[in-house]
């Protein structure tokens, strides 16, 4: 083979492994999810939204390629990974052409004007879910379960009301799509540690961060079922597992992994316990993005010998 | 006359002080969630600019080069009083609107910069069309960026409505993240328009950003202060691909 004999400057280590390998695995390893989602919400037709949301990603990816005489890289998965990230952020009825607005945004604006997969500075899946999120705010916050509107159980715990920990982890509660299940969720997460898509520094980071804020803030001490509650609530499962994660718009180095996982965990405790909403995780997640390239900057590794601390 | 109608399409098109110099952005984006906000901002702004221009260019003789600056912003600052309290008597309700970014004309970069770089240095006439041009322009952008957002983010435009009542407004348009997708937009299509000219062979404004004012030009060394012309551009341009090669 050819490829054993490659001259070339570092790195001489290759793998098979490709930007499309990794957005198979992670779609499915959001297969779990997104499956649960559509079924817990068959009431509201979610399956259309989750349909239409990803097939207008790939399909608005793939017209502003042609418009703009680029390569087409619709075959890399990136795409179906934003659409349907996108789409288990969504509340199941949102409008169906919200979601394609929401995907336009996120591969037009967000990934294709910064020079699109590998170059987007913020995860586009979740700065589509806040501009819509600001855009169309009551239609973004109107949950349904089986026909019976209301708040998501988070809003009821900010609130200080009893929550059922037992619905909030195999996900018969409201909330968006993707979100409810922690089990579905888990289940996808493992897939995607076991294949060694997905690094446990960031989500550990994340999550060991926010508990430590929880049970600093939150009034209520070490109190399991208040940190469970907290935990299998909202969205922090999803983001800490398939959105923070993602490479393009996550650190390189391992300690900046950390420091990151931090950032995002105290920023969701932050705005879980003194924002206006119950829930904080994409803006957290988002503003987290923004402050990678710092976090690089400080946690770069020193060359082999080029001096320690003096 | 020719100088004085050159002066206003060199405000409305060349130089226009939003889409081609970038200038007084603040307001640009602060004010323009109404196509009658963008109006209000920049005709306010032109009356001083007019005003300013024509008394700096009177007195363009007398102010000493070495106090210039303050020279100009208490004639600036004189002006904006007056334009700040006739609005506050006669159209209260876009007074309150525009609150604070009338006061900050004072420091718009427009008004500063066409007195140290047009009205400091030419005659009183030529100076009262710079003004009127370059507040005409200021205020077709402020509209055009205000109707935009307006008929996206509220479905209306001059508080008509334009949009049937299905519409769902985007309210992000009318927030502060909507001006600058808008401003972008904007800017994006003049720059296409532009292209477009170019490429059929027509003749082209000189390039942005010169001709703001040499002082505040960090290339001012490398031209030697005089205005660029197309020939100076495309030179440059030669050079900077010959360094890259």
């Amino acid at each position: 083979m050819n490829e054993n004999y490659n001259v070339s400057s570092s790195p001489h280590i290759r793998d098979r492994i490709k930007s499309s390998n990794i957005m198979l695995l992670v779609v499915i390893g959001l297969l779990p999810a997104t499956l649960f989602g559509i079924w817990n919400f068959r009431h509201e037709n979610a399956w259309i939204l989750v349909v239409v949301t990803t097939a207008a990603a790939v399909l608005s990816e793939y017209i502003y390629e042609k418009l703009m005489h680029k390569p087409v890289t619709i075959n890399d998965f990136s795409a179906v990974v934003t659409g349907l990230l996108l789409a288990l952020n969504l509340p199941p009825t949102l409008p169906w052409w919200m979601g394609v607005v929401g995907a336009v945004f996120a591969i037009v604006v967000v990934k294709q004007l910064f020079g699109g997969l590998g170059q987007n500075f913020m995860n586009p899946a979740l700065a589509a879910r806040c501009f819509l999120l600001i855009c169309f705010t009551g239609q973004m916050t109107y949950f349904v379960y089986d026909g019976v509107t209301g708040a998501t159980p988070l809003a009821d715990l900010k609130a200080g009301e009893a929550v059922n920990t037992m619905d909030m982890l195999i996900g018969n509660i409201r909330g968006t799509i993707g979100e409810t299940s922690v089990v579905a969720i888990m289940i996808g997460a493992m897939f995607l540690i076991l294949m060694g898509v997905i690094d446990l520094r960031i989500p550990g980071s994340y999550i060991v961060s926010f508990v430590v804020f929880i049970v600093i803030f939150g009034g209520h001490g070490f109190d399991a079922q208040y940190i469970t509650a907290h935990l299998c609530g909202g969205g922090i499962m999803l983001g800490a597992w398939f959105m923070a994660t993602d490479y393009v718009t996550s650190p390189i180095t391992s300690r900046g992994k950390i420091l990151y996982g931090v950032c995002m965990g105290l920023l969701t405790g932050l705005f879980r316990l003194f924002g206006g909403s119950a829930e904080g995780v994409s803006y957290a997640i988002i503003i987290s993005n923004l402050l990678v390239p710092l976090i690089e900057k400080i946690t770069l590794p020193k060359p082999f010998g080029k001096g320690g601390e003096k | 006359m020719n100088r004085c109608t050159e002066r206003i399409f060199n405000g409305l098109v060349k130089e226009n002080p939003t889409f081609v110099l970038m200038l007084g952005m603040c307001p640009t984006l602060a004010v323009t969630t109404s196509a009658i906000n963008g109006i209000g901002m920049g005709l306010s702004t032109t009356a001083v600019l007019v005003m300013s221009n024509m008394l700096i260019s009177m007195l363009r003789k007398i102010i000493p080069d070495s106090v210039r600056m303050p020279a100009f912003i208490v004639v600036v600052a004189s002006f904006v009083t007056i334009v700040d309290f006739l609005l506050e008597g006669f159209v209260p309700s876009l007074y309150s609107s525009l609150g604070l970014y009338i006061p900050l004309i004072v420091v718009n970069c427009i008004i500063l910069g066409r007195a140290e770089s047009y009205a400091s240095k030419n005659p009183v006439l030529p100076s009262i069309f710079d003004g009127i041009g370059m507040g005409l322009g200021f205020t077709v952008g402020l509209t055009s960026i205000g109707i935009v957002r307006e008929l996206i983010g509220a479905g209306q435009i001059f508080g008509i409505q334009i949009m049937p009542d299905s519409y769902v407004p985007f309210t992000i348009f009318i927030l502060a993240p909507g001006a600058f997708f808008v401003l972008a937009c904007l800017v994006a299509l003049q720059n296409k328009v532009k292209n477009n000219l170019a490429k059929k062979g027509k003749e082209v404004p000189a390039q942005a950003g010169c001709g703001a004012g040499c002082a505040s030009c960090a290339s001012k060394g490398i031209c030697g202060g005089h205005l660029a012309g197309p020939e100076t551009i495309s030179k440059t341009e030669n050079n900077n691909g010959q360094e890259g090669a």
